[in-house]
């Protein structure tokens, strides 16, 4: 285990490569979530309304 | 068969499709990064001359695969945006390019992490790296230019028109390795000639390349129904999705 970590003594720059896409894939699942949680939320809040880019294709 | 397909270009239809099929593509993004990694990690073997330090390559070719492919999708949902005046075509731009940025960013940072061991140095200006850093600016920049106008109709025609000018970057990138006498290397896998790595090198890279296309789909579309919740609240099918009832 210890030797599968060490990667020859190319640790350091296979782990940092890995572990910033793998905390880059746990974030954008974070911020996707939490988008779509306020936008739903705000959805919510809306209720039926005429939205502006219906009015603008009326126009 | 009278399949209506440009019935999907609503949003209202759109909406439920892109719920249904994200999980999907996460799923399979899931799947292909552990057999990719399984097979870059544990069968293929050490690199004769880099070392370990190769294996950076099962993450840093799928980004920067990712990051060009991404910003061509976008150009092209972008064209159709300008070309019909199709919402759902530009949200779909919209919500590419912040995945697209990210790929962009992966690429540039595991290259760094790669070029150190190898070559001596996290960052050099060489033409290839310099053009991916434009590519990471031209995403940058579209999200930038689209939180900058309120209108978001007009938003939408001025972000195409710039995805649309930025794809000739990437061309660039791709050909800088042949135009350019450059420090990063040519290209190891190409559709003309034999791929110049051991098979199980390539197969790695080309499994773990398939679970970011499937991860950057997956995203897109989450991504796409947040978009579309945002710039359709206040119409009435968005009031009567289920997700609207309750408290």
């Amino acid at each position: 285990m210890a030797e599968f970590l060490a990667m020859g003594g190319y640790g350091w720059y296979v782990w940092m490569s890995y572990g910033a896409c793998a905390v880059a894939v746990v974030a954008e699942v974070v911020a996707l979530r939490a988008r779509h949680r306020r936008a739903r939320a705000e959805a919510k809040a809306a209720g039926v309304e005429p939205a502006p880019e219906r009015m603008e294709t009326a126009r | 068969m009278a399949t209506h397909w440009y019935r999907y270009a609503s949003p209202a239809t759109f909406y439920p499709l892109a719920g249904g099929m994200a999980p999907w593509f996460a799923a399979t993004a899931a799947l292909l990064a552990a057999a990719g990694l399984w097979i870059g990690f544990a069968l293929a073997p050490t690199d004769a001359t880099q070392g370990e330090a190769y294996r950076i390559i099962f993450i840093h070719v799928p980004t920067a695969w990712m990051a060009m492919f991404v910003y061509l999708v976008m150009a092209f949902w972008s064209a159709l945006a300008l070309a019909f005046n199709a919402r759902l075509s530009a949200m779909m731009a919209q919500a590419l390019a912040p995945t697209g940025a990210l790929m962009a960013a992966l690429a540039l940072w595991t290259g760094a992490f790669w070029g150190r061991p190898t070559w001596g140095t996290y960052w050099a200006w060489d033409a290839r790296m310099t053009s991916t850093l434009i590519l990471l600016f031209l995403y940058l920049g579209v999200i930038a230019l689209r939180s900058a106008i309120d209108d978001p109709r007009r938003a939408d025609r001025a972000c195409a028109v710039l995805a649309l000018v930025g794809a000739v970057n990437v061309p660039i990138i791709y050909f800088s390795v042949r135009w350019w006498n450059t420090l990063h290397q040519g290209a190891s896998v190409s559709l003309t000639a034999a791929p110049k790595m051991a098979s199980l090198m390539l197969a790695g890279m080309l499994v773990t390349s398939f679970a970011a296309w499937a991860w950057c789909i997956a995203a897109a579309l989450w991504r796409v129904r947040a978009i579309i919740l945002e710039r359709e609240r206040g119409s009435a099918w968005v009031a009567t999705l289920p997700e609207m009832r309750g408290a």
